[in-house]
């Protein structure tokens, strides 16, 4: 599809570096879960059903003011790379992937808004912001939700509230998350204290790259766990207050890195902006992992005299489908090594010596 | 020794697993350890914690898991069975008809099987709705007490209209 190039030049609304505490905090999101009554869920429903439930929220969206002028995607007609870019721009799950035969995507005009249409759910409603800001994306996305069940009956209890596929998303339907990078927290060994901290408070953090707590390049994501029982705006309370205690912490953590090490952090910092600079091959895990800690140097005020690039973008288009989509074809992995090395120098401004 | 999966091949892999404190043991051959192992990948995680919870409800025992399995959803056909293996019900009327099931499931994930959140478009507010009614049956006990029947009897009658309609949507 020509529309999903188009998404490579633009900037994804989560990637843009502003809002609150962006220094630390990356980007938040909320997800919805919805279904249409008298539909039967997709997991349970044959090809006639999916096809009656992925026309209904296809209708109801495009009526919708907020998905004026959206992308309306059929994943079955999307090619192999392209659904990956997809995923990477989070802007769908992997599940997603599985029976596209009647399964939507929608994706508003600036990313910041965008909805999975018979995932295992009838509806998935996402806002994205940059920064840490919870409120103003519950304000949006509920604003969406109301404005569609006014075209559409959800499934919906006074008891349970809004039914979902599965029980742990029952209730609300709500998962909202803040991406934060705690590099001062990982480098002095406290996450783990976080990570318990965090478990009691009937919230999850999980590590935002590789796999599960496995986290690569000190990105995490804070999400509540339970929906039922709670308001959202309860729910959003709690995570924002806990979230706030995060970013103090590893803000004060940065602090006294500066104050009792700042040898070693200078040091580990410029190191791995050098092995950037110079680096020809490159895999994706040590990428981020060393522009996490570049990340971290340049907010020290570590790294004065380099030339500023974009690190949040660079930390996307270097992912294997990004990489695939410049180049316009599909390349094997050291191909993609090779490509990755070639433009995290190009992006930090040094010749690219080929 | 056997292979504890497949009984033909020599066993080769020796797995441990605790579930709930339990711990259960096997010996498996290279084979079959590989086909659980891609099993365990596609299955683990969620639905695995899901099927723990579910064992330890009471009413997930035997007996009443039987009865749970001979009683289907009307609408989507599943039964509580199917649901313990997939983590996944299958329609919203499923919520209905295993409502006593899924209520304790639901506790146990999260802590409550109360809705107090949102409300659709047209929807009443469940938390309003129930605040209300709580007035009005304490004003209605003044009532009875003051003996003002007439007035109570008007009463009785808006709070039974309430009711109906907050669980209307139940019945149904």
């Amino acid at each position: 599809m020509k529309e999903i190039n188009d998404l490579i030049g633009k900037k994804s609304e989560w990637l843009k570096g502003q809002g609150p505490h962006s220094d630390i905090a990356i980007s938040t999101r909320i997800r919805i879960a919805r279904n249409i009554k008298g539909h039967v869920y997709f997991y349970s429903a044959d090809d006639e059903a999916r096809r009656a439930s992925l026309d209904r929220v296809t209708e109801a969206m495009r009526k919708s003011r907020y998905f004026n002028k959206a992308l309306f995607i059929s994943i079955r007609d999307l090619e192999e790379v392209d659904r990956y870019f997809l995923i990477e721009r989070h802007l769908m799950s992997r599940e997603h992937l599985e029976d596209a035969e009647h399964k939507g995507l929608v994706v508003g005009n600036d990313e910041a808004v965008s909805a999975m249409i018979n995932e295992e759910d009838h509806i998935r409603l996402q806002v994205m912001r940059s920064g840490s800001d919870l409120t103003d994306a519950w304000k949006l996305i509920d604003e969406i939700d109301t404005e569609l069940s006014s075209f559409l009956k959800y499934d919906y209890s006074t008891r349970f509230g809004y039914l979902t596929s599965c029980p742990t998303n029952t209730g609300t339907g709500m998962r909202a998350s803040v991406m934060l990078h705690l590099a001062a927290l990982v480098m002095t060994r406290q996450i783990e204290k976080v990570f318990d901290a965090i478990s009691k408070l009937g919230l999850t953090m999980r590590g935002f790259y590789g796999e599960g707590t496995a986290a690569i390049g000190d990105f995490f994501q804070i999400s509540n766990q339970q929906t039922l029982g709670y308001s959202e705006s309860d729910i959003i309370d709690n995570l924002q207050r806990v979230i706030a205690k995060i970013i103090k912490k590893e803000k004060e953590t940065r602090e006294q890195l500066i104050e009792n090490q700042k040898e070693v952090v200078t040091d580990r910092v410029h190191r791995s902006y050098g092995t950037l600079k110079s680096a020809r091959i490159i895999t994706s895990a040590e990428a981020v992992k060393l522009l996490s800690a570049v990340r971290l140097g340049a907010d020290l005020g570590l790294l004065d005299g380099i030339v500023p690039f974009d690190m949040n973008e660079l930390l996307l288009s270097m992912q294997p489908a990004h990489l695939q989509k410049m180049e316009g074809k599909l390349l094997q992995s050291q191909d993609r090594d090779i490509r990755r090395a070639d433009l995290i120098r190009d992006k930090l401004g040094v010749d690219s010596g080929r | 020794m056997k292979c504890d999966i497949c009984g033909i091949r020599e066993a080769s892999v020796h797995l441990t697993e605790v579930i709930n404190g339990r711990t259960a043991k096997m010996h498996i051959c290279d084979r079959c350890a590989k086909e659980k192992s891609e099993e365990m990948q596609s299955h683990f995680g969620l639905t695995d914690l899901l099927s723990g919870l579910m064992d330890m409800s009471p009413s997930g025992a035997s007996g009443r898991m039987d009865a749970g399995e001979s009683r289907k959803c009307p609408v989507c056909g599943m039964n509580y069975f199917d649901f313990q293996k997939t983590g996944r019900l299958g329609c919203g009327k499923c919520y209905e008809e295993f409502a006593g099931e899924l209520s304790e499931l639901l506790k146990k994930i999260h802590g409550s099987d109360r809705h107090v959140g949102k409300a659709p478009y047209g929807a009443a507010c469940p938390e309003s709705e129930q605040e209300d009614l709580k007035k009005l049956k304490k004003e209605l006990d003044k009532l009875v007490r003051e003996e003002q029947y007439e007035k109570a009897a008007l009463l009785r009658d808006r709070i039974k209209e309430i009711e109906d309609g907050f669980n209307g949507e139940e019945k149904k």
